[in-house]
């Protein structure tokens, strides 16, 4: 502490009341909030946890080997690695090149941001829900263009081969427009300077991007490739909405057909939350936890080697 | 029009594809929306009928009525806006204190426990989820407000920008009103608060945004249908109402539209504010 702040004795007015009154509630609902139930979540994932409220005996390893045993959760591990191969490509790349696009848009600019922004700022559930419905395939939308250009039409979500592959167009679709406006704020801390260099030395379009806007959106690109990658591994509210066959007089469970869009955060919840699995769910979040940090670090040390010079 | 001009195009030919492109993918970003809304005016059997209609042949208001008299779409509303309106205000506050201390005063501790609140934003929410949801029961918040908006008081995002923002303030000037007497409460309300403006107004953006279309955490707290927000009460549907597609999409409309309304508004301090918080939807 330094001298000048120090105080004797805690008035009401002086700089220690107001630090108090401040810290005490900041601490417990920290302490409460964050600390403690990921600490809990932690060690519950090595208890046998049933039931919310419960005495939970400690059984080891147990969760852990259970899930790397488990054909669903390795299933589900599975489908979201594939989700996250599909929508992170494809998002950060659509997102950089609607920014390089909308960047050019002069007048236009802002009319285009606007629109492809709105995806961001709607719930997902709402788009979600619409995008099943143009999905459906008798009457939905897709279908009725497929045939409008002669195609054969589909079963995209009630299709096990093709049901992942349409809730990752949905999500790229509601996406998109996040990674582009984050590019267009690092498209502008870029100096011309760099561009007038580079075509005093006779680059061309194609070089200036590559050598120039690539290596200078570095930061960016590191921001949006976490962010997508945290994003995707944490798919729930998609597959929960779009992913639900109707079963005569009530709903199949989220993660169809045939678990071929069953992720994990949904597969957790099913066994926390419907099952009441709560030590095997908490094991889950865990490994997804593990597997978040691994790919970070991956990615940070990727993006280091390549542009770092 | 200039931008019309024959001369116009031949020279600005590059601008021109960039807009066609631009154009073609507009389309495909705002069809969804398209659909939802033409939807909600369409009676079922239209709605299940081939060729589709792209505009309703009927038009009907029923689906409408059964979003507020059916399901009760009017009260999620009112549920939506009360902790919404509720939490930002909890983030300004609690961000703005917070944020002040970290910024300006020295206390043992102080570098440590800020860069633990910055840590708890690596953190995934499904990690906790599970223990903070046990906790919610145990303290009886479960299916109540208390569960959502409690846990929800204090933002890391918004202190870290309230930090960095309080940080750029001079210390004159809060060493001058204390000269003049000011206690510190007075101090922080009436000279750095209003000063704050700007991040505050990104941090009420974001907060704004990120509550109103919150799903994971109302959806597991909240279990009586008296207390759903909007997106909850929306993927209840899910199931019992999941082919009475006109409905749906009334309840889809009525979830997006205030936020939407709020965005044509307020666009550029909104894509600033999520620009500046980096949130993500």
């Amino acid at each position: 502490m330094e001298a000048g702040t120090k105080h004797k004795s805690i008035q009401w007015g002086g700089r220690g009341a107001f630090l108090l009154a401040t810290l005490l509630p900041l601490g417990a609902a920290f302490l409460l909030f964050w600390i403690y139930p990921i600490a809990a979540a932690a060690v519950f994932s090595f208890t046998n946890w049933h039931g919310f409220v419960s005495q939970t005996p400690f059984i080891g390893l147990a969760n852990y080997t259970r899930a790397f045993q488990d054909p669903i959760f390795l299933q589900a591990l599975r489908n979201t690695i594939v989700f996250v191969l599909i929508t992170a490509p494809v998002g950060i790349a659509l997102g950089l090149l609607l920014a390089l696009a909308i960047n050019r848009a002069g007048p236009l600019t802002q009319l285009f941001r606007t629109i492809y922004f709105v995806p961001v700022i709607t719930s997902v559930i709402a788009t979600a829900f619409v995008w099943r419905y143009m999905y459906q395939p008798q009457f939905g939308v897709f279908n009725q263009v497929l045939s409008l250009f002669g195609l054969p039409t589909q079963r995209w979500l009630l299709d096990p081969g093709q049901a992942l592959l349409c809730v990752a167009a949905f999500a790229i679709w509601q996406g998109v427009g996040f990674n582009m406006v984050i590019f267009l704020a690092g498209l502008t801390t870029i100096d011309s300077v760099y561009y007038d260099a580079a075509r005093v030395d006779g680059a061309n379009g194609w070089q200036v991007f590559w050598k120039v806007t690539l290596p200078l959106l570095r930061q960016t690109m590191m921001f949006v490739m976490v962010t997508t990658i945290i994003n995707g591994l944490q798919v729930f509210a998609p597959v929960y909405i779009m992913s639900s066959a109707i079963i005569s007089g009530g709903e199949s469970a989220p993660g169809g057909p045939m678990n071929r869009t069953l992720v994990i955060v949904v597969y957790q919840w099913l066994m926390a939350f419907k099952e009441l699995e709560l030590g095997y769910g908490a094991a889950m979040g865990m490994i997804l936890l593990v597997i978040i940090l691994v790919a970070t670090l991956l990615q940070l040390r990727w993006l280091r080697a390549r542009w770092d010079y | 029009m200039g931008l019309l001009s024959m001369a116009y195009v031949r020279r600005h030919w590059r601008t021109w594809l960039v807009w066609l492109l631009l154009s073609i993918g507009a389309v495909a970003m705002l069809l969804p929306f398209y659909w939802m809304v033409i939807t909600t005016f369409k009676p079922q059997a239209e709605i299940m009928r081939l060729p589709v209609t792209w505009w309703p042949n009927t038009f009907t208001l029923k689906h409408w009525q059964d979003a507020f008299r059916v399901a009760n779409f009017g009260r999620y509303f009112l549920n939506s806006l009360f902790i919404t309106v509720a939490i930002i205000a909890g983030n300004l506050l609690t961000s703005a204190m917070a944020g002040y201390i970290f910024a300006k005063f020295k206390f043992r501790g102080r570098d440590l426990l800020f860069i633990l609140v910055l840590g708890s934003l690596m953190v995934p929410f499904y990690v906790p989820l599970i223990p903070l949801y046990d906790l919610m029961v145990r303290f009886h918040w479960d299916n109540s407000f208390w569960g959502i908006i409690i846990p929800y008081l204090y933002s890391p995002m918004g202190i870290f920008l309230l930090r960095q923002y309080i940080h750029a303030i001079p210390n004159d000037l809060m060493d001058a009103a204390r000269m003049d007497g000011a206690n510190e409460f007075d101090i922080f309300f009436r000279l750095i608060l209003p000063l704050c403006g700007p991040a505050l107004a990104a941090l009420a953006i974001f907060a704004l945004a990120y509550t109103w279309n919150d799903f994971l955490w109302p959806f597991i707290v909240l279990d009586d249908p008296k207390l759903y927000t909007l997106p909850v009460g929306l993927a209840r549907l899910r199931g019992r109402f999941s082919a009475d597609y006109g409905l749906v999409m009334a309840a889809s409309v009525i979830t997006t539209l205030p936020l939407l309304i709020f965005f044509f508004f307020a666009q550029k301090r909104f894509v600033e504010g999520i620009t500046m918080t980096g949130m993500k939807g």
